[in-house]
């Protein structure tokens, strides 16, 4: 390859392709193919979100982490008071849990992020535990163990009221998703973005050459921690509930498995593995409602053991 | 303001006063004594309980790597085990106990051969997923077998009701608890630094490829260690039965504090993980006494500052 046809090649790995269009083609089909199932629609895409956000710290900053719920959780929690308590403009209520939880993020990430390995992952679960003895201890405006009750949220600009088979969440839901993903298509491709490829890859060679390590790897988890808390205020305003759950470490590691099965930075892992796992979820608990728990742990070790590197990582296989 | 409290006269309000005082001093030291030994004891207990099943979660993930997030499975097989066979086919304890340690040791083999080995020294997310796929299954697995309530422990006659020993009576199960464990504790460290087995665990955990090149067979030591470690747990399980309760989500609910325990210790130690366990039975069960509103915050924040200022925990190595 000549030096100028590789300058080429790397220019065009962040054009857009016309594979990329796909989850979106699907999703919008989807809204007319299964309109009974649109709630459920709705939950996937936020949910990819919080996939997306988890994939921008795990997959490319190498940050292994078992507290993101904490992030989705206070987003959740912040538009949800809000909404209860008369400020039930989505909108609003998006940026305010963003905010809150980039915050959290930010405040978190000086401590935590000065841990590797085993250390780190510990670090992560402790705050998330915290954030989440402080949501149950200050049940007069969390309600504690009983959820947060009472949330009224307004319709989109005033206009798109929120129906009750999910049409308005769904469209909602997508146009964030969308919104958010562009964003971070943007960051990954930046040079900050291949900085953090960078210090995943070789965090000493990254300092060698002068790149400031701990501040990218805290500028990468604000922004995460902003993402998975849009998710979470997405969820809480088209459920209208939130729970304890929300932060819970079950929550935390549900979302990682979701994107391994998915395939872990490459920013599309999340759009197939979580409406994998929460469709097999849904199909399961409906025909075993007891023992689904069962498939879903059986459906991850297959996952290890014939599939490693999630379903993009066989088409990776394919591929070469 | 006591009994004593009134106004009938100087000389005897004095009187009075300083006796009230006197009784409410010689109260609080007992009760402030009493309170120590109660949290020490049940402390110790849990501490043993925690120490017996996270050892095993430390060597493995030191020795291999490997991030075992479903050794909490190995602790409930091991209680559900002795508690079914107690009471369904009334074996007696010590017995039923043995038998536990011995199944889960014996089932962790399988386990390890067919699925752990083929990721040693691969991705850490594949890793998580096996192991997080694990512990899903055995929740489900679990409730299909002995249905969603807890198991209660039965002790046995011998074991039950408290122990006199003059100055105070101890309560009789955790006393075999804190024995067990300590009796446990002492084999185990006896044999990681007097064996050659130990020796060998020793030099494989300091420089796995210098083991390997001494020739060490390795993967026959990591099966032998995994299953130890796995009955550990299946013994710590049964054991601690009344402490941690055996119900199907077990292993989800006590991932935190077996985690606390190995990453407070510092990975691939042995006497780590029993000052973390010792740190986190005694003042988890202080906390629940003293300060049962704002326990976890206070554990949580010192596991924070404990890992921060040694990232490695108290005895790993950097």
């Amino acid at each position: 390859m000549t030096p100028g046809r590789a300058v080429e090649a790397f220019a065009r790995r962040h054009r857009y392709h016309p594979l990329e269009a796909l989850p979106w083609l699907a999703s919008i089909a989807a809204y007319f193919v299964f309109p009974e199932y649109l709630a459920l629609g709705a939950q996937i895409l936020a949910t990819i979100l919080f996939a997306l956000s988890a994939d921008l710290v795990l997959g490319y900053a190498g940050i292994v982490t078992l507290g993101h719920a904490a992030f989705f959780g206070t987003g959740a929690y912040i538009a949800g008071i809000l909404a209860a308590h008369g400020g039930g403009e989505p909108i609003t209520g998006l940026l305010a849990g963003a905010t809150a939880a980039a915050l959290l993020g930010f405040l978190s990430g000086l401590v935590v992020l000065r841990t590797t390995g085993l250390a780190l992952l510990m670090q992560t679960l402790v705050v998330a535990t915290l954030v989440a003895e402080g949501a149950n201890k200050a049940s007069f405006i969390t309600g504690g163990d009983d959820g947060l009750q009472g949330m009224e949220v307004w319709p989109i600009f005033g206009w798109f009221r929120f129906d009750l088979f999910g049409r308005t969440s769904y469209a909602y839901c997508l146009a964030v998703l969308f919104l958010c993903w562009l964003a971070a298509r943007q960051i990954v491709g930046s040079p900050f973005g291949r900085s953090l490829t960078g210090i995943r890859e070789n965090v000493r060679r990254m300092h060698a050459i002068g790149a400031p390590v701990a501040r990218r790897r805290l500028t990468i988890y604000t922004i995460s921690a902003a993402l998975a808390g849009i998710s979470g205020a997405l969820i809480a305003q088209t459920t209208q509930f939130v729970s304890l759950s929300f932060l819970s470490l079950e929550r935390s590691g549900t979302v990682l498995i979701m994107l391994i099965i998915g395939g872990v930075g490459r920013l599309y892992g999340a759009f197939i593995g979580v409406p994998l796992y929460m469709i097999a979820q849904n199909r399961f608990s409906e025909f075993d409602p007891v023992y689904w728990y069962f498939w879903i742990g059986l459906l991850m070790v297959l996952v290890v053991v014939f599939a490693r590197g999630g379903v993009l990582g066989i088409f990776d296989r394919f591929r070469r | 303001m006591g009994p004593g409290f009134r106004r009938d006269g100087k000389g005897q309000f004095a009187r009075r006063s300083l006796t009230v005082c006197q009784y409410a001093c010689a109260l609080s030291i007992n009760d402030t004594l009493s309170a120590a030994v109660s949290i020490g004891f049940h402390g110790l207990a849990f501490a043993m309980v925690l120490y017996l099943i996270s050892v095993g979660l430390s060597v493995t993930m030191g020795l291999m790597g490997f991030v075992n997030l479903a050794h909490g499975v190995f602790a409930m097989a091991g209680g559900y085990v002795l508690t079914s066979l107690m009471s369904r086919w009334a074996v007696p304890f010590v017995p039923a106990l043995l038998a536990a340690a011995v199944a889960v040791s014996l089932a962790s083999i399988p386990i390890e051969r067919v699925l752990y080995r083929r990721l040693y020294g691969g991705e850490e997310l594949d890793q998580v997923l096996l192991t997080m796929g694990l512990v899903f299954m055995s929740v489900a697995g679990a409730t299909y077998v002995w249905g969603p309530l807890q198991q209660p422990l039965q002790p046995p006659q011998w074991l039950s009701g408290a122990i006199d020993l003059g100055v105070r009576s101890f309560p009789a199960y955790r006393s075999f608890l804190i024995l067990c464990g300590a009796a446990l504790v002492t084999a185990l460290w006896l044999g990681i630094e007097r064996t050659r087995f130990g020796a060998r665990v020793r030099a494989s955990v300091d420089n796995l490829r210098m083991a390997q090149s001494v020739g060490i067979d390795t993967s026959r030591l990591f099966m032998t260690t995994f299953a130890l470690g796995s009955g550990l747990a299946g013994l710590g399980g049964g054991l601690g039965a009344d402490l941690l309760a055996i119900n199907p989500s077990y292993a989800l609910q006590n991932l935190a504090y077996f985690l606390i325990v190995v990453a407070v210790g510092g990975l691939g130690s042995i006497r780590g993980p029993f000052v973390a366990a010792l740190l986190l039975g005694i003042a988890d069960s202080g906390f629940k006494y003293l300060l049962p509103e704002f326990g976890a915050f206070f554990i949580y924040t010192l596991t924070m500052a404990i890992l921060l200022w040694r990232p490695h925990g108290l005895f790993g190595r950097a």
